[in-house]
């Protein structure tokens, strides 16, 4: 019989159902697939005008039909769920025994809504703010407000899967898809609650989305070819490409879900943190934090380096993320880092900002499932200055029983995951 | 399965700033003054629309590098004022070894807009030919690269890492007024679980925002006829005027507190939320059940309710129906300090905890005649919390 304690005498956290939605595709089969085939998902903008603009590829997600960023985000935060919890075999129809953990995007009005206020002000020239207010006094915009509300997303959610209590959004940048597993995994290991639905989506690629990330130098601009363009840890990345996509995880103790018979898919067995005070979007040139959010995963998991044999990577593309990455993982690793795979699924799907902690943690899943490890495509000229096994263009089959997840955003977000598989 | 037996959860620290003042002792003087102490009203920038705008502050104080105050804006800035105030009130401010431990959890809604560029492009929009491409070719030129920053929600959190140095963990809840409850909840149930020995939770909200006014105009929830206490407003349709707040607090375990000498304000015991569909009194159930859950433990006269009425009618009816029932002496905070959405709860746990310490009510609040004078001695605090839309919580503050 399996431990249902860990090492520091919690509850051990199980993942029993998983979603995912990505612009490869919907769901776990098609993903896979393609993902373990190195194809790409990123393509040519068609959602919007792309003229004028600098970079002109991303890994929209085109097949679902959608109103705005909150109606896509909760459109693949659902289609995500319902795999997830179809999987897991978990409560009733249209119920859930335990609270939602969301990672979302930032919430915000967009130009064909502020366009409507201003048309609604009757006012075409020399529009300002008062002109605005007063088109929204003038008609009933309160279906617009309910939708452009923060919680929206998370309430049309928690009614869909009927989730008990308040479900918590988060916003940890480029990191929140981890953070929401984190917070979920607290919540068990606490006491709080047996189960939890965490899900990260993130459909916000709209165009003043895409130009905010532009004008911080922070995008690819390889637009002749998209599905070269994101080349994680090569020596000529010159940026991320903005994606969308889902992905959802029904977490529950191992005592839970051994009672109810449920499969296994694989444990969440620690979950790291440090934040990093050096600057708004740069990490801090020594990597501490880095190398501390990891050592603290590792730590709260019980485990050394030496016990992982896989990593997927944050891994965006940007010459500054890739190389931090890098002196992070040799630091924690040393030697042993010569003996651990390193992949990034961003390669493929892009960077799914607010998805991506959550969507990477599933793919990690599998990967330990299946025993084979997505590649590291576009990997054509290796950076000298980053020595790692990068599972270069052909996804590689190899056992593996643990491995970390990391994910680093804007504001100094840095959150590590251990992910395993089911003890023996 | 065993729950971990709780540990005590001390609120050692309170960083507060609103249109009454900057620190609880400026709150309790303005609280206790005319009405020229707490009216802060500016009826006149965003007329008709009314705010509360926050006191003016001497950013530099807590914010010291100009760079950084540059980065920021207003709601960013007041965070992160805000932010250090408590700190600094915890004795914590500085203590690089402390703070790398500290957790952080804020509750945050977006940064502002650039509200020139906005008109130009939505005039220019109307006229040209090819929108999207003058959209794009407008955003790339006239957006500031680093206004994005003063937008993400998660970078009030970010701020506060690079100006305190607060890096033990950072993680940023969005939804409103549910947003702030539950950033205080999470932090008090890994406060009490082990999870952590000291916490920084808060939120800020910029009332003095022509897109924030917008949000709720929307709705029509704007209250634009001649201030009145919270309680007042629903016989004349509603209505809620938004305020600036930054609040935060730090809560610590009792034996972490201790050990370090420091003294507490008060004792956090309890926090609550809940969503329901506010259908079928779903919600005035959901109140029930969270007071019931308090209620075997107040002591009898000694309880203040510190309510976070926004004025909204369909909100304010669903708080009244457990308040009517109950009868405790009530003080609606959001009269005066206008309605900071996310930053509402913390501000109100900080208030509640301001009154508990000194074992005294404020009065009346902007001379509301719906709450009734408390001279008994208050002991214990309940603060609660009714969404302008969504989210159902309360706390239970505690005099140590």
């Amino acid at each position: 019989m399996a431990l249902m304690k860990d090492k520091h005498g919690r509850p051990v956290v199980v993942v029993t159902g998983m979603g995912v939605v990505t612009s490869l595709g919907q769901g776990k089969d098609e993903n896979w697939a393609k993902l373990t085939a190195g194809q790409s998902g990123i393509h040519t903008i068609t959602r919007f005008p792309i003229d004028g603009l600098r970079t002109t590829i991303a890994g929209t997600v085109d097949f679902v039909p959608f109103d705005n960023a909150p109606d896509l985000t909760t459109k693949m935060a659902a289609l995500a769920g319902d795999e997830a919890v179809a999987e897991a075999k978990i409560g009733g129809e249209g119920t859930f025994p335990g609270p939602l953990f969301l990672g979302m995007p930032p919430v915000e009005l967009e130009w064909p809504q502020r366009q409507d206020l201003a048309r609604a002000s009757a006012k075409s020239a020399d529009i300002t703010y008062t002109d605005i207010l007063k088109g929204a006094a003038a008609k009933d915009f309160s279906a617009m407000q309910t939708r452009f509300l923060f919680g929206s997303v998370g309430d049309a959610l928690a009614d869909r899967f009927g989730t008990k209590g308040a479900p918590i959004s988060i916003s940890t940048a480029c990191a929140t898809g981890a953070t929401a597993i984190q917070l979920a995994v607290e919540a068990i290991r606490r006491g709080e609650t047996e189960a939890a639905l965490v899900i990260g989506a993130d459909g916000s690629a709209n165009q003043e989305s895409l130009v905010r990330f532009s004008l911080l130098s922070a995008l690819s601009t390889r637009n002749g070819d998209p599905t070269a363009a994101a080349r994680p840890f090569s020596k000529d990345r010159d940026g991320f490409v903005m994606a969308e996509g889902a992905g959802a995880l029904v977490l529950e103790s191992y005592e839970h879900a051994k009672a109810r018979g449920a499969t296994i898919l694989g444990v969440v067995e620690g979950c790291g943190e440090m934040a990093d005070s050096f600057h708004r979007t740069r990490s801090s040139p020594d990597g501490a934090p880095i190398i501390g959010c990891i050592r603290n995963a590792l730590d709260d998991a019980g485990v050394t380096p030496a016990d992982v044999q896989y990593v997927n990577a944050h891994g965006t593309s940007t010459p500054e993320n890739d190389k931090m990455e890098y002196v992070g993982l040799a630091a924690v690793f040393g030697e042993h880092l010569a003996k651990v795979a390193v992949s990034s699924n961003k390669s493929m799907i892009g960077h799914t900002l607010s998805a991506a902690g959550a969507i990477e943690a599933v793919f990690t899943l599998m990967t330990i499932r299946h025993g084979v490890i997505p590649p590291t495509i576009n990997h054509t000229e290796a950076d000298p200055a980053i020595k790692m096994d990068l599972v270069p263009n052909v996804a590689r089959k190899a056992s593996v029983t643990r491995a970390i997840s990391n994910s680093f955003g804007f504001g100094g977000q840095n959150v590590c995951l251990v992910l395993a598989a089911e003890p023996a | 399965m065993a729950i971990a037996p709780e540990r005590e959860a001390w609120i050692t620290g309170i960083g507060l700033v609103s249109a009454l003042g900057e620190g609880l002792d400026a709150h309790w003087e303005a609280l206790h003054g005319d009405r020229e102490a707490w009216l802060k009203l500016d009826s006149t920038t965003h007329a008709p629309y009314q705010v509360h705008p926050a006191v003016a502050l001497d950013l530099a104080k807590q914010i010291p590098d100009r760079g950084d105050r540059r980065q920021m804006e207003g709601w960013q800035r007041l965070g992160t004022y805000a932010a250090g105030l408590a700190l600094e009130n915890a004795g914590v401010k500085g203590q690089d070894d402390l703070l790398k431990t500290m957790h952080m959890i804020v509750a945050a809604g977006g940064g502002e807009r650039d509200y020139a560029v906005d008109g130009q492009i939505l005039s220019g929009l109307e006229a040209s030919n090819e929108p999207g491409k003058f959209l794009n070719e407008r955003l790339m030129n006239d957006l500031r690269p680093t206004l994005f920053l003063a937008q993400l929600s998660n970078l009030l959190a970010g701020n506060i890492s690079i100006v305190h140095g607060v890096v033990g963990s950072s993680r940023t809840f969005m939804g409103e007024e549910m947003a702030g409850v539950d950033a205080v909840r999470v932090a008090l149930g890994r406060c009490h679980a082990a999870q952590g020995d000291i916490f920084l939770v808060g939120g800020a909200y910029s009332a003095e925002r022509p897109d924030t006014i917008l949000h709720f105009e929307l709705g029509h929830m704007n209250w634009t006829k001649p201030w009145v206490p919270v309680w007042e407003r629903p016989k004349d349709g509603g209505g809620t005027i938004l305020g600036s707040v930054g609040a935060f607090l730090v809560i610590e375990a009792r034996e972490h507190a201790e050990k370090r000498g420091a003294k507490p304000i008060a004792k956090l015991s309890k926090v609550s939320s809940d969503r329901t569909r506010r259908k079928d009194g779903d919600a005035e159930h959901s109140l029930a059940v969270q007071w019931n859950e308090i209620s075997p433990g107040l002591i009898p006269g000694a309880t203040i309710v510190v309510s976070g009425a926004t004025g909204v009618s369909e909100a304010v009816a669903i708080e009244r129906d457990i308040l009517d029932q109950r009868r405790v002496p009530t003080r609606a905070t959001g009269s005066v300090l206008g309605h900071s959405v996310e930053a509402t709860f913390p501000a109100n746990v900080a208030l509640a905890a301001m009154m508990v310490a000194r074992g005294e009510a404020v009065p009346p609040i902007g001379g509301a005649k719906d709450e009734a004078r408390m001279t008994r001695k208050v002991k214990q605090a309940v603060v609660t919390s009714v969404g302008h839309w969504r989210g159902e919580g309360m706390a239970l503050v505690e005099a140590i």
